[in-house]
């Protein structure tokens, strides 16, 4: 090989280079085919064991596709699968998870952005400490808040309430919102501040007329992060919720655990997806602006 | 009549720090008073300061005749140009120039007046309706300076609104900015690290060092008169020549010793400074140093030096040699015959050269 190469001169050399570059560009793509589908399997297994009928579960293959595509394990899971003693399906329940969950991520999306902006552009004796438990936040563990934060509910009088449930979420989001409106208001050079005060803007218009339409980004990014958050959460759903107030996690989970009987798969699969569909939603409508609000720097302007 | 700023005695900490010492400003109406110094010298915090966006530590401040030391910056009846220009991204550049007024409750029939009016006068007409994103560093600029224009405040104050620009656009602006000042007979603060420009645009110029004050004057009195060694050093390009010198009384006036690295030393007689100390630094600026031709002051003394290199530079040509143990550079015309290597006469204006005390820096004469 090494005479050939060296007798042959550059040109060869060259071509050669390219043609392992091109082996290992196929090599690349194969394995990341086969990790794609990997990753997509149990995917392709709840869909395709939704839309099957129970017997053809139970005499097929887990890999095969359906025989007789059927809606009737949706219908069932959307109205009529029983969670417990009720048999409504994850209807009300997924209602309850949208009433906590849009407002849970306006709220702690505002919040965060006036924080944000507070510590980026206000700084005040104590910013950067102020800062840095807010980050700490971020980091404590749920079960640490558990018994504290449903003395707190019973305290204010929404235990086992939505609203208390979107309390609890805008409280636990808001080290990460603050975090992310922080970053992003801290690459914005303070004289445009500066320039809005000299123009006669006090703390609000500034946020609101200045600060506020450059966040597109960083705001798509916060929601993102808040409804996926706030949406998958199962522990403060379960612990802090009560009859009628569930959210759709802890009624997939009541659905798929207290069946007697027959175990119905393509209910409990249907169910799943449906729970998972807002989330799986959000990050395709929104997912492209989600990498590049997290890479947006510095505001040209 | 009282002075449109007049700062009294302002200081300015930032915790143990003392940014600014004991500063005594005040300009007249019309004037354009110019704040230059090498970066960290506290020109900008001084703007700040007196623009309220930094609250001070001690002192008085006056605009307009009034106590405005207290005052938000809203209220104090200024317009500030920055140095990134502050446009706010996310509006045109109309709404950009107007949102002081709208901010301020003006109604929208006159500030679409004012609008068209700043708009005709920088000649932005057609860029109204682009982003700042859109703009180029000169035309940001611009835009920059409307938003300041349409306010028609009492006092206009300028945070390095050119350093962003390159060399032939600054220069421009330059012209643009000292020519709306004439037009406008506004005042003015205007904050540089750029020497050339505080010369071209001041009528009076603050030389700052450390947070404090090294010399207030005219352009012409910061030239020819520095106050100090700094002063001498930082205005003026080339720099001033600063030698180390030996002064001796001898009759009618003072014998001037300068070092040469071979040979006697040059002597000059000055006969208008009779009460030099003996250590002292003379500072001749590069163009009173010349071709005898072409010198003709009446304290023109002539001396044969080495010359070292020769700079030509388009209109002059500079002629460096080494005095004093320092590099000393002259201004010579641009056909001078001066060759490298070769000695060479000049003269040497003593009538305008300054002395300096070696320790402290002082101004002798």
């Amino acid at each position: 090989m090494a005479d050939i190469s060296s007798s042959g001169g550059p040109s060869m050399a060259r071509s050669q280079s390219q043609t392992t570059k091109l082996a290992l560009r196929i090599i690349l793509y194969l394995a990341l085919c086969i990790f794609a589908l990997f990753y997509l399997m149990p995917l392709f297994v709840m869909i395709t064991t939704s839309l099957k009928s129970l017997d053809e579960i139970r005499t097929g293959d887990l890999m095969s596709l359906p025989r007789d595509v059927t809606f009737d394990a949706w219908r069932s899971a959307w109205s009529e699968a029983c969670t417990g003693i009720q048999c409504e399906g994850v209807r009300p329940f997924f209602w309850n998870s949208v009433l906590i969950a849009i407002p849970g991520v306006l709220i702690s999306t505002l919040l965060g952005a006036l924080n944000g902006y507070v510590v980026a552009q206000w700084r005040f004796k104590g910013a950067n400490i102020f800062f840095a438990l807010m980050l700490f936040g971020c980091f404590i563990p749920f079960q640490v808040v558990l018994l504290p934060m449903a003395r707190m509910l019973g305290v204010m009088g929404i235990a086992g309430t939505i609203p208390g449930l979107v309390f609890v979420h805008v409280i636990y989001g808001l080290g990460f919102t603050t975090l992310f409106f922080r970053n992003y208001y801290v690459s914005i050079p303070d004289e445009l501040t500066k320039a809005a005060k000299v123009d006669g803007a006090g703390f609000f218009r500034i946020f609101w007329s200045i600060f506020l339409p450059l966040s597109l980004p960083i705001i798509v990014v916060t929601v993102i992060w808040q409804f996926t958050q706030i949406w998958n959460d199962f522990l403060f759903g379960v612990s802090f919720s009560q009859a009628g107030t569930q959210p759709v996690t802890v009624a997939l989970n009541n659905i798929v655990n207290s069946t007697t009987g027959v175990k119905e798969y393509n209910v409990d699969m249907a169910a799943a997806i449906i729970a998972a569909l807002p989330t799986l939603f959000v990050y395709v409508v929104a997912g492209k602006y989600f990498i590049r609000g997290l890479t947006a720097g510095s505001v040209k302007g | 009549m009282s002075p449109i700023l007049d700062v009294k005695n302002l200081y300015k900490n930032y915790g143990a720090t003392a940014v600014l010492h004991d500063i005594n400003v005040s300009i007249e109406e019309g004037d354009f008073l110019v704040l230059v110094g090498p970066s960290g010298c506290g020109k900008s915090t001084l703007l700040n300061c007196i623009a309220g966006l930094e609250p001070i530590s001690g002192g008085d401040l006056f605009i307009g005749g009034q106590n405005m030391t207290n005052v938000s910056p809203k209220d104090r009846d200024i317009a500030m140009v920055f140095q990134s220009y502050a446009l706010y991204p996310t509006m045109t550049v109309a709404k950009n120039i107007t949102f002081g007024m709208k901010v301020r409750g003006v109604d929208p029939a006159t500030q679409e007046a004012k609008l068209k009016h700043v708009a005709a006068q920088l000649q932005i007409e057609q860029l109204l309706h682009r982003k700042p994103g859109q703009l180029s560093g000169g035309q940001r600029q611009r835009v920059a300076m409307g938003r300041a224009l349409v306010r028609d405040p009492k006092l206009f104050l300028f945070d390095e609104p050119l350093s962003n620009l390159d060399a032939k656009l600054r220069v421009e602006m330059r012209t643009e900015i000292k020519a709306l000042h004439q037009k406008l007979g506004a005042s003015m603060v205007y904050v540089t690290h750029d020497q050339i420009e505080a010369m071209t645009l001041a009528t009076k110029i603050v030389v700052m060092k450390g947070g404090v004050i090294q010399q207030i004057g005219s352009p012409a009195e910061i030239y020819n008169r520095p106050a100090n060694l700094f002063v001498a050093d930082f205005m003026g390009s080339p720099a001033m020549n600063l030698i180390p010198a030996k002064a001796r009384r001898n009759g009618n006036g003072t014998k001037i010793e300068i070092a040469r690295k071979d040979g006697e030393p040059i002597v000059l007689t000055d006969t208008r400074n009779t009460d030099l100390p003996e250590d002292v630094i003379m500072g001749v600026r590069p163009e009173d140093i010349a071709d005898p031709a072409r010198l003709t002051s009446e304290h023109a003394q002539i001396a044969e030096c080495l010359i070292e290199i020769v700079e030509p530079a388009g209109a002059d040509t500079y002629a460096v040699m080494q005095l004093g143990g320092k590099h000393v550079t002259a201004r010579l015309h641009a056909e001078t015959s001066a060759k490298a290597g070769a000695q060479q006469s000049l003269a040497f204006d003593l009538g305008k050269v300054s002395y300096f005390e070696p320790e402290t820096g002082q101004r002798l004469n």
